[in-house]
């Protein structure tokens, strides 16, 4: 069984820093922003496929839903076996109704470690592609920014923001959030971003969460922990317990400072297929 | 007056010149209400294509087409690559061996274009995307050279309706109200693919 990934790159690590043992068998670069095209994705699925079929985990962007469905149908033309999840993690898209529907952001990372562990334990294909949509459904996120970033082709930063602002509930390619606001203290964002994310699934009390909080590349490490120790704070008041936790930078947006907080409520499956060992160059524990 | 393989040809090669020139354009939209690489994609894409018409120079309109189709999914990405990509592939389906298309064979083949481009994208008309300019620009029942004018002129007013739209599809519907005011930048790289059809697709 195997698990491909891909995606705009200006996401680093994410997805080729996922590559390895109990994570990703292959990944897919676009340009910086911009989604791999289905030629890329078909060679990666027949360089993978080892008969028993591929998962493919595609973040929920117009661009990449063609790009993989084009390339899902080269594929069964060859009779390789793909199953497409989508992620739509990000709770700062209201109007889904309107739009291309929730961006696939933080929850993408866990799916790729869970579902690649399930994989190496020899999950069939319609198991992998059902643990995926668990994650998926379990998972919320939402991220925002102190700065912008700068496409390098372009060469000017993708949007305006005053020193004294930041945007709440951004995207990974600089899309706009919910608001743009003066900048707050870092406890009072935390709470910005984490309430709407428990408000959502819901989460209640005494479920069992994984805590990820994550770097949009310009945040240090130290900022990070300031994030985290806040939101575990919150989880807690809320009575979620932070079972397991993931903290640095591991779905960026370039040079853009800023965070984003997801949680996944975790089960006693989803928590065993964490543990396992994985051995990549972005994520590696065990043995 | 028909669409023949030198029409065409001269076709494709002015559109890649127009992206080109408009390349920063392009990209100055898409960073308004996208991410700012349409410019850029595009004009990789059209490069491509250039470099795949050395080899066609003998080939028919549908194998032609659908080469086109296929250098721009395999080379430009994102939605942009998919949905161009099906448009000139469903031109090639639908122009099958012929070395030439009458104006009506033009019409049905340049509607199944736009029909693959909708059902690729699953965009209507009004969702603020390249649809608004396309599906103007099916223009029937007159002479190739004025039916290539009105269609150009039609892609551009439904280029131009798109400013106050608010987008319901692609990145730009994130946006949602902040959307309006702006330019659909796939709106206009199809305004300037029918633009270039209208100056060179019948022999001047």
């Amino acid at each position: 069984m195997a698990v491909l990934s891909g995606g705009g790159s200006g996401h680093e690590p994410m997805h080729g820093g996922f590559v390895g043992v109990g994570m990703l068998d292959a990944a897919c670069p676009g340009a910086v922003f911009t989604s791999p095209t289905p030629e890329q994705m078909y060679e990666a699925t027949k360089a993978v496929h080892s008969g028993s079929g591929v998962l493919y985990i595609v973040k929920n962007y117009s661009g990449d839903i063609m790009n993989f469905d084009m390339a899902l149908d080269l594929a069964a033309a060859d009779g390789i076996e793909v199953e497409s999840v989508v992620i739509d993690d990000d709770v700062a898209v209201e109007d889904s109704l309107y739009t291309q529907g929730r961006r696939g952001v933080g929850t993408t990372v866990l799916a790729e470690k869970i579902c690649g562990a399930a994989a190496e334990e020899g999950y069939d294909l319609k198991r992998l592609a059902d643990l995926c949509r668990k994650v998926n459904e379990n998972g919320r996120s939402m991220g925002m920014a102190l700065t912008s970033c700068t496409v390098p082709h372009v060469g000017t930063p993708t949007f305006e923001l005053g020193e004294d602002e930041m945007e709440i509930g951004i995207g990974i390619h600089g899309e706009p959030g919910r608001q743009r606001m003066k900048l707050k203290p870092a406890d009072e964002v935390v709470e910005m971003l984490l309430e709407p994310i428990i408000a959502d699934l819901p989460y209640k009390a005494g479920d069992e969460v994984l805590l990820f909080v994550n770097s949009m590349g310009g945040t240090p490490l130290i900022e990070l922990y300031v994030v985290y120790r806040k939101a575990h704070q919150l989880c807690q008041a809320k009575g979620l317990k932070v079972v397991r936790n993931l903290i640095g930078p591991y779905i960026t947006s370039l040079e853009m400072a800023g965070t984003s907080i997801t949680l996944l409520r975790m089960d006693d499956e989803l928590i065993r297929l964490w543990d396992a060992p994985v051995k990549t160059p972005a994520l590696r524990w065990g043995n | 007056m028909d669409v023949t393989r030198e029409g065409v040809f001269k076709w494709l090669e002015r559109s890649a010149q127009a992206l080109r020139e408009n390349r920063d354009y392009l990209t100055q939209l898409d960073a308004a209400i996208g991410d700012g690489d349409h410019g850029a994609n595009m004009d990789r894409g059209f490069q491509a294509v250039l470099t795949r018409l050395k080899e066609m120079a003998d080939q028919d309109l549908g194998t032609v087409f659908k080469a086109v189709g296929m250098a721009l999914v395999s080379s430009v990405g994102g939605a942009a690559g998919p949905l161009y990509g099906t448009f000139f592939m469903q031109l090639g389906i639908a122009s099958g061996a012929k070395a030439a298309l009458t104006p009506e064979e033009w019409v049905d083949a340049f509607e199944a274009g736009v029909k693959g481009v909708i059902k690729r994208g699953k965009a209507g008309p009004g969702d603020k995307t390249m649809i608004d300019a396309l599906r103007s620009a099916v223009a029937e029942g007159k002479p190739l050279d004025e039916a290539l004018r009105l269609a150009a002129a039609a892609a551009e007013k439904g280029m131009k309706d798109t400013i106050p739209m608010v987008a319901r599809k692609g990145r730009a519907s994130y946006l949602g109200e902040r959307s309006a005011g702006h330019q659909d930048p796939g709106a206009t790289s199809s305004y300037l693919l029918l633009r270039a059809a209208a100056e060179t697709l019948v022999g001047s």
